[in-house]
């Protein structure tokens, strides 16, 4: 399905918010998710589905400051 | 209190802006910010504020200077090399602009001390180098009422976000808890192009001002990503998350929590 993912469109070939971290790789524990402005718990990522067009945040951890 | 002449011509550019004025000025004057670190965000928020004339500065780091630092912590020269961060500081924002009192606290910033110093203060910046004392000042600004600029910078990207306690999505909304210790990476294993630390710094420094003259609109509910290899900013609509451990009508922390603390990023 059609997904805006941090602002670019992918299609992608998943029914949840795990699915899309999964396909990217990415360690859930490092991103938070945001689904059409919501946040996601982590416990959820893998029951949220997701639908044609959602728009997806992926936020990493960004750390430094020194 | 009322300026002198030489307050009066220091400050003109301010004053000459209608959303600031005398008045506005006189509220810089009498601010009080608290800076978390005295290294890569914290030099230039505090540099600005200082020539902004914001009454008190307070500095807390427990670092010294070191070679690798002067690439972006542009408050330390190189005959500071060995010296106290906080120090160092000092007498740059002093030699500055000597309106400024600057508060020097050599050490770190714990569950211990954080609220005590944060209630002495009307904003506080984020200008640490690692999740536990991020987490430990939003947490503290939390509990304290009292309004957070935080920042991160990391190779070539860097991002701001205000928050307002009880107003807006704060740190852990977003965040729940650090991230285990050494997944991601540091400034001192990944790098830090030293520009990036000036633009994040900046922004917190006028987001600071903002805050303090009740001007525009604040940095609120929104992550501010910018990354300097396109040159291009990135604004992430957040909002108050309602399982959020500390904000939210569920909230279960009421006190701090000293995370261990990682190897600090070469600061
Ligand atoms: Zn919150």
């Amino acid at each position: 399905m059609q997904l805006t993912i941090n602002g670019k469109v992918e299609n992608l070939d998943v029914s949840t918010v795990l699915d899309v971290l999964k396909a990217k790789d990415i360690d859930p524990q490092l991103v938070a998710v945001e689904v059409n402005t919501q946040m996601i718990d982590q416990e959820n990522l893998g029951t949220t589905s997701l639908k044609e067009h959602d728009k997806l945040e992926f936020l990493f951890f960004m750390g430094g400051g020194a | 209190m009322s300026f002198t002449e030489d307050q009066i011509t220091r400050y003109s550019r301010h004053i000459l802006l209608p959303e600031v004025g005398g008045k506005g000025q006189k509220k810089l004057s009498q601010a009080k910010v608290f800076v978390v670190g005295a290294g890569g965000l914290g030099c230039p928020v505090a540099y600005y504020l200082g020539a902004a004339g914001i009454g008190t500065i307070g500095l807390i780091d427990s670092d010294v200077v070191d070679l690798s630092n002067l690439q972006r912590q542009v408050l330390h020269h190189t005959p500071d090399v060995g010296r106290s961060k906080t120090q160092s500081a000092k007498e740059k924002i002093q030699a500055l602009n000597p309106d400024v009192q600057v508060n020097t606290y050599e050490e770190r910033l714990t569950a211990q001390n954080a609220r005590e110093i944060i209630r002495q203060y009307d904003v506080v910046i984020d200008g640490v180098d690692n999740f536990p004392a991020k987490f430990l000042i939003n947490d503290a600004c939390y509990l304290e009422n009292t309004p957070l600029v935080h920042g991160g910078i990391l190779r070539f990207e860097g991002r701001v976000m205000t928050i307002v306690p009880n107003e807006s999505a704060c740190y852990r909304c977003i965040f729940k808890n650090p991230p285990p210790t050494g997944v991601v990476p540091t400034c001192q294993e990944a790098g830090i192009i030293g520009v990036v630390a000036g633009i994040i710094g900046t922004i917190q420094a006028t987001e600071a001002i903002k805050l303090i003259l009740k001007i525009g609109q604040p940095l609120t509910n929104r992550l501010l990503d910018f990354d300097a290899r396109t040159t291009t900013f990135r604004e992430i609509r957040v909002k108050r998350n309602p399982s959020c451990a500390l904000c939210g009508p569920n909230a279960s922390l009421t006190e701090l929590i000293d995370y261990d603390e990682p190897e600090a990023c070469a600061i």
